[in-house]
């Protein structure tokens, strides 16, 4: 599968004003209405000094060396006049004409996977502060995994924080998950998250606007915020500051007739006032995945995804010691009534640990394997 | 004329035997000690000119030459200063020549005469002993210490005017009495600590096995406190590491009292302490705090601030028990077998769950500098936090309980080895390990089993070395399942890429 010239010429002319678009100023209100330019205009407005020369290699542009790059980088490309590219995306007026998907072999099934209607077959964004408190990562991850349980995939932008924990977490559960990233989708960004990269590749989507081998700029995470918000049928925002990029993804999920969901958050602290603020202004309020389920498919029509592990099959007073992990006794003192009970309770705790049911966290606090 | 007096100079943690030689010829009046001596040796000389003419005795108006042999050996301090001072007296025919060949003399003049103890007097008293000089002649204020080494004639004087009576052939001073064990009273109370039931658990397993220990918490939950009160509730040091502490902390100029220091050693270095403050150094080597450390505990607190190679170079003294320095031509052996207790916060701005703001590289630097060399040796970890819950002010066990339980647990582990075998757990190699300390096939199974949190061999061993000491703890002949299960909760674990991790 393959995006057409016009489409090809178009990806490869957004690639080659990346730098200059980075220079439009208040790029986060402008960039959209520069991406929905022609490229004529595009190149009015953008190249300046260098606007004969690049209008030159425009014109110069041949389709096959980037379908060769493209090959190369082991992608497919698919662009809006192909019955696979994403519905969700013909909401927006600004579509990127073309999409790329990592993947080599896996690709065009992938793409395949994420052209249906958001509505027909209902996606969620998670997203989120790089800089995200411990709860918010959990959260993340959480959600990420239960919702991937319940089936539905779980779409995100694979930065720092919340964005790769809420990959992590549908990929631990199996299930599927979308990463749109801001560089091509064969540059991984941050470089720390290429261990997901490399998971994401293999067991999820990958995708991008970028050609192949592009790098990643200021402008193009609020552009491609553009792309997750259109994919999903739902975006939950699970913790966020005010003025973040995440808000920016809130506000295009609610301009394209989204659903949108917020975390609630700590009150007082700064990171928390964007999320809080979304409540605040009425969006639904997301507690756990059943809250998103029941917000997708209507109260109560889907459940979330169950642990694997059955905690009836355990004896009786781990049972009832994984019960009260679950409810909140997260740390050995607040599982004990009197110091007599410690001794026990370390020994249940690192039973459970052994069989897989809770785990302990860097900060000593237990929390339960689903 | 030519005279000559014995004394010792301290090298590294022991000793060598320096004869002092004292030649008086006619010419200019003059003063010169040649031998390697350092600056305190070089001021020697006013001091021990002055203590002389102050005594109402009399500095030779002629020309002094004092050499101190071995001639390439370094000289440090001024333990030689009496007898220099005794050389001078014997070669101007002041007091009898030969009444120097039996004693050995250590001790630092005042300008007025008067004796002072120097550092190492434990050493040096060992030293007199083992070279069967003799007597030896030191401060008054020393002799307690000295008194500690058994058959040793020891002449305690305050002055050095009395030092030339007894040369004289006059009545020898009672020889002094070794003080009391230095048992200090200021015990720390371990139940001051309120609601740390589980890291004060962890505290005293790693107390029972000798385990090295890790806490882990933000700030002001308790780790420093509790870790202070650890010397506590190990066993009083015995009479042959009672002696090691006692000539350790003599040399390094720490022994306060007078007696045998009973109580293990506490240190606590700074994160800023350079390695050779850590394991130690110098041009003349000294011990540093893994060494002063030696039978005690060394606590690390904030162990990620450390320089990275501070801690790089604790690895081997930790594993060895011993550090081996080199400097020049010189080298030393200092012992090293100490308990490490090591302290950190989760994360690198402290808060832990409440209100952490660090950033997910942060964190994982902040991982990566504990991940070092260090956590490698450690065996027990655990976690703290504010207090809260049932028992959030319910006290922990009091040092008392605590001690009794250590006591009976190391005697257990003492018992299984026998005679040569290591008495501590934390010293049981892999294959001592399951000589002594054989798995049935349930606890080999939740060793083996727990495959996906523990996932090393060593990593194996250390949860099975854990399980032992909880054993003992317990009064278990056998390791039990419930033991391996509570020492998976206190295996050490910060690394690990989690959400919270």
């Amino acid at each position: 599968m393959s995006a057409c010239d016009a489409c090809l010429r178009r990806a490869w002319l957004v690639g080659r004003l990346s730098g200059h678009l980075d220079q439009v100023r208040g790029q986060r209100q402008h960039v959209r209405e520069v991406l929905a330019l022609s490229d004529a205009d595009l190149l009015a407005a953008l190249a300046g000094a260098q606007r004969q020369s690049i209008a030159q290699e425009h014109a110069a542009f041949r389709p096959r060396e980037l379908r060769a790059r493209v090959a190369a980088a082991r992608q497919a490309s698919v662009c809006a006049h192909d019955a696979e590219y994403p519905r969700g995306l013909r909401d927006l007026p600004d579509q990127p004409a073309a999409l790329f998907v990592a993947g080599g072999d896996r690709a065009a099934a992938a793409l395949a996977r994420i052209a249906e209607d958001p509505f027909a077959r209902p996606t969620v964004a998670l997203v989120g502060a790089r800089r995200a408190s411990a709860d918010a990562r959990r959260m993340a991850e959480s959600l990420g995994r239960e919702l991937a349980c319940a089936g539905v995939p779980v779409i995100s932008g694979m930065a720092l924080g919340v964005d790769a924990w809420a990959h992590r977490g549908a990929l631990g559960a199996e299930g599927d998950t979308i990463a749109v990233l801001g560089s091509g989708a064969d540059v991984v960004y941050p470089r720390t998250e290429a261990g997901l990269y490399d998971e994401l590749v293999a067991r999820g989507v990958v995708l991008s606007e970028m050609p192949p081998g592009a790098t990643a700029r200021r402008w193009t995470f609020p552009a491609r915020n553009r792309i997750i918000a259109a994919l999903a049928t739902m975006t939950v925002v699970v913790e966020a500051a005010e003025r973040s990029g995440s808000l920016i993804t809130a506000t295009l999920a609610e301009d394209l007739g989204r659903e949108l969901g917020a975390v609630p958050g700590r009150p007082g602290v700064t990171g928390t006032r964007g999320t809080n603020g979304l409540l605040r202004q009425g969006c639904a309020v997301i507690r756990d995945a059943q809250d998103v389920l029941d917000q997708l498919f209507g109260a109560g029509a889907r459940e979330a995804g169950r642990p694997g592990k059955d905690p009836a099959r355990l004896t009786l007073e781990l049972g009832a010691v994984f019960a009260a992990v679950a409810a909140g006794h997260d740390t050995i003192a607040a599982l004990c009534e009197h110091p007599g009970q410690v001794r026990v309770v370390t020994g249940q705790l690192g039973e459970l640990e052994y069989l897989g049911y809770v785990r302990r966290a860097a900060d000593g606090r237990y929390v339960t394997i689903p | 004329m030519l005279a000559h007096a014995t004394t010792f100079a301290l090298d590294g943690l022991g000793t060598r035997r320096v004869r002092v030689e004292i030649d008086v010829r006619p010419g200019l009046p003059a003063f010169t000690i040649v031998g390697l001596g350092d600056a305190a040796v070089r001021e020697s000389r006013e001091r021990v000119r002055s203590a002389i003419l102050n005594s109402g005795l009399e500095f030779p108006q002629r020309r002094v030459t004092a050499n101190l042999a071995p001639a390439d050996l370094r000289k440090v301090g001024p333990g030689f200063d009496l007898a220099l001072a005794c050389g001078i007296l014997a070669a101007s025919g002041q007091v009898p020549a030969p009444a120097l060949a039996s004693r050995a003399f250590y001790a630092e003049l005042s300008l007025g005469g008067e004796l002072h103890s120097c550092r190492g007097t434990l050493a040096v008293a060992e030293a007199t002993r083992v070279a069967a000089v003799g007597q030896l002649v030191l401060a008054a204020a020393a002799g307690a210490e000295a008194a500690l080494v058994p058959q040793l004639e020891v002449a305690a004087v305050p002055t050095l005017a009395d030092v030339v009576a007894v040369l004289r052939g006059g009545p020898v001073p009672d020889p002094p009495v070794a003080a009391d064990d230095d048992v200090r009273s200021d015990a720390l109370e371990l139940a001051d600590v309120l609601g740390q039931h589980e890291a004060a658990e962890a505290m005293i397993i790693a107390a029972a096995g000798g385990h090295n220990l890790l806490m882990c918490g933000p700030p002001g939950t308790g780790k420093t406190m509790l870790a202070r009160r650890l010397p506590w509730i190990l066993p009083d040091l015995s009479g042959a590491e009672a002696l090691d502490v006692t000539r350790i902390l003599s040399i390094a100029g720490l022994h306060a009292g007078h007696g045998l220091v009973r109580r293990r050693p506490f240190r606590a270095p700074h994160h800023t302490t350079s390695s050779s403050g850590l394991v130690g150094g110098g041009a003349s080597p000294r011990p540093g705090e893994v060494t002063l450390a030696h039978h005690g505990v060394l606590f690390l607190d904030e162990l990620s601030e450390f320089y990275r190679s501070s801690l790089e170079a604790l690895r081997q003294p930790l594993e060895d028990g011993l550090v081996t320095i080199v400097r020049g031509q010189r080298s030393a052996v200092f012992p090293a077998r100490c308990m490490v207790v090591a302290a950190t916060n989760p994360c690198p701005c402290g808060r832990g769950t409440t209100g952490c703001r660090c950033t997910e590289p942060d964190r994982e630097r902040h991982a990566r500098k504990l991940s070092g060399p260090l956590l490698d040796r450690i065996d027990v970890a655990c976690s703290l936090d504010m207090p809260a819950g049932a028992l959030a002010t319910v006290p922990v066990p009091t040092t008392r309980e605590a001690r009794e339980r250590v006591h009976a647990a190391r005697a257990r582990a003492a018992d299984r080895v026998g005679d040569g075998g290591p008495s501590r757990n934390a010293d049981l190699t892999g294959a001592q390990l399951r000589r002594y300390a054989p798995l049935d096939r349930e606890c080999r199974e939740r060793i083996e089993g727990a495959g996906r949190i523990v996932t090393s061999m060593r990593a194996r061993d250390r949860l099975h070395r854990v399980a032992r000491t909880i054993a003992d703890l317990d009064g278990a002949e056998r390791i039990l399942p419930e033991h391996v299960t509570q020492a998976i909760t206190f295996r050490k674990d910060v690394l690990r890429t989690e959400p919270d991790a």
